[in-house]
């Protein structure tokens, strides 16, 4: 891994909305002009921040779909019925309204042609992606980037999405995307169905002999089922890393 | 009632990772500590803290290693103060690049 | 100078004007929200017990059978948790410590109770006898859930929710207090919602 960036101070930024639209039946883009972004890596975030009139505040993370090339910020949100600040993203919030962010966020869960190219033996090692649901977020960055890049890493993507409408970001998804689609497929689909399992891993993802970065992401209960399956196909702890979501608030 | 604490757990259905505390360690560290190796005070095991768990719903982040779940972390802020509780008997931290690298690229 | 969001507010929450919530807690309505500093311990009951410790040793010892056939009681209080929400009418079954504690050494003026994972948390005594406290098994008629604490969580609705360890096991008698988990984390040390004392200095 590359050194550690020093970081600037994080101040809360005011974004500007430039666009809110849906972009599957449950998830929509926000499309955010931030003055004074310092810029960031594929797979950061950014803590939202909305304050009530009363005073009172909430603070949600979500990761930056957009990669780094890309002068406005993109966030893919899912809206939880229920939930406190997610509805209010994606049905409330309009064009020209204003949202306060801090980020970006996170050295973890990031990957980077440039350290790539800067690190060459790790560079030559793939890198495995796997998401569930609205977890496709930062690999849409990292594709979008990888792409504008032109770079050499062998990168694959395996997504789970509940149905075909559900599928996000397909403008950056590509041939180096699997599909599965757990609720039903439609007809003539040539992609994966069911849940991801060690066998659909197996059939799917870089081996461990080939010794990939694993980046795995969603629900936390999705990612802990991955990841255990990742295991027990004998991929080492060392070489996954894991962003969990929280709960989706339906039985994943 | 003796049924374990399987799937339908919400504690551990909200289960975080450190990667998550960046933001809120950030009003602390110079530098982005998840990719920082700790070493785990109770079980002496080594691991980036973006990859130890991280219980964010409590009165305060606490950070638990990946290996023995013992709390190596504990965060808050109340009433405009930080308190840092940092138990991990290690920090390596990679060292910062120079700063035209930090962003972007 | 922060940008107000337009039309937001606090989710889940619910008005309530009859003088039955403290200071700065909201009523959380039928939601009970899950606050775990860790992962949800599991101890099969044929391994569980609850034990009384006084600083030279074990002075009680109760198997799960052993602990449920103690005399029961069965109460129904509000509860408020120090992250600001309050729940109201709760109802609850199990052992008062009062009978836990019966032949407390009368040097013994703290409890620090433990719990299953490794938290605590610290009482005066007078807080937990004369009927305020109780080691609870039963939450809303049935089994108390593995997640709100089960199979037995300590209850002290009079103070902060923090102070009503789940999953605890031990409660150990002491002259002198021992401050616990989050009372060595800023948290008060007494921890009464009427007196907002959420933080060491309030
Ligand atoms: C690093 C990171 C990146 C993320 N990126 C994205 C992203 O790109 N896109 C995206 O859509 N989401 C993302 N998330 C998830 C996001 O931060 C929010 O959690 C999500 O939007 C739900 O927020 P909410 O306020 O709508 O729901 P909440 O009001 O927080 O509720 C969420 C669910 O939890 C339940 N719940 C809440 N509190 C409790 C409690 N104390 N006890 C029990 N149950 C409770 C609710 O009933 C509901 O089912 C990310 C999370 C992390 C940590
Ligand atoms: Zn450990």
């Amino acid at each position: 891994m590359a050194g550690t960036a020093l970081q600037r101070r994080l101040t809360w930024l005011t974004a500007q909305v430039r666009d809110n639209r849906s972009e599957s039946p449950s998830v929509h883009r926000l499309v955010l002009d931030v003055p004074g972004w310092p810029g960031h890596r594929a797979g950061q975030h950014v803590v939202v921040r909305l304050t009530a009139e009363d005073g009172y505040t909430a603070q949600r993370s979500y990761s930056l779909a957009s990669p780094p090339e890309e002068p406005d910020l993109h966030l893919l949100v899912a809206r939880l019925d229920g939930g406190e600040v997610s509805p209010y993203l994606t049905d409330e919030l309009r064009a020209d309204d204003q949202v306060e962010l801090r980020g970006p966020i996170g050295g973890f869960f990031v990957w980077s042609a440039a350290a790539d190219r800067r690190d060459a033996q790790e560079g030559r090692r793939p890198v495995q992606l796997v998401a569930g649901g609205s977890g496709v977020a930062p690999f849409a960055a990292m594709l979008d980037h990888h792409r504008r890049t032109g770079s050499p890493t062998r990168l694959r993507l395996l997504y789970s999405a509940s149905t075909q409408e559900e599928i996000l970001a397909r403008d950056v998804l590509g041939p180096e995307t699997t599909v599965t689609l757990t609720r039903g497929v439609p007809a003539g689909w040539s992609g994966e169905a069911g849940r991801i399992d060690a066998d659909m891993l197996r059939r799917r993802t870089f081996p461990p002999d080939e010794d990939p970065r694993i980046f795995v992401c969603g629900a936390t209960m999705f990612a802990e089922a991955v990841s255990s399956s990742l295991l027990d196909l004998g991929h080492s702890p060392s070489s996954i890393r894991i962003e969990r979501y929280g709960s989706s608030g339906e039985p994943s | 009632m003796t049924e374990p604490a399987g799937p339908s757990d919400t504690t551990a259905a909200r289960r975080l990772d450190g990667n998550a505390a960046a933001g809120a360690l950030a009003d602390l560290f110079a530098v982005d500590v998840t990719t920082a190796r700790s070493r785990c005070p109770s079980c002496g095991k080594t691991s980036m803290l973006g990859a130890h768990h991280l219980y964010a719903d409590a009165p305060a982040l606490v950070l638990r290693c990946p290996h023995c779940t013992d709390v190596v972390l504990r965060y808050a802020t109340q009433q405009g103060r930080i308190l840092l509780d940092l138990r991990a008997r290690l920090l390596t931290i990679p060292a910062p690049a120079p700063a035209n690298e930090s962003n972007g690229a | 100078m922060s940008v107000l969001s337009r039309g937001f507010r606090r989710g889940r929450s619910q008005e309530r004007s009859d003088g039955r919530l403290p200071p700065g807690q909201y009523d959380a309505g039928d939601g009970f929200p899950v606050l775990s500093a860790g992962p949800t311990p599991s101890t099969p009951l044929d391994r569980w017990d609850l034990t009384v410790h006084d600083e030279t040793g074990e002075r009680h010892r109760w198997s799960w059978e052993e602990f449920r056939v103690l005399p029961r009681e069965a109460v129904s209080v509000d509860i408020h948790c120090v992250t600001t929400w309050s729940k109201f009418d709760t109802r609850w079954e199990g052992v008062s410590l009062d009978t836990l504690l019966q032949d407390a050494p009368t040097t013994a003026r703290f409890v620090l109770a433990g719990s299953d994972g490794g938290y605590t948390t610290n009482l005066p005594l007078d807080d937990v006898t004369g009927g305020r406290a109780w080691v609870v098994d039963t939450y809303d008629g049935r089994p108390l859930a593995p997640e709100h604490g089960g199979p037995a969580r300590l209850l002290v609705p009079h103070l902060y929710f923090w102070k009503s360890a789940k999953w605890v096991r031990r409660l150990t008698l002491l002259p002198h207090d021992r401050p616990g988990f989050w009372e060595t984390f800023g948290y008060h040390n007494h921890g009464d919602p009427w007196l907002e004392q959420r933080y060491s200095g309030d």
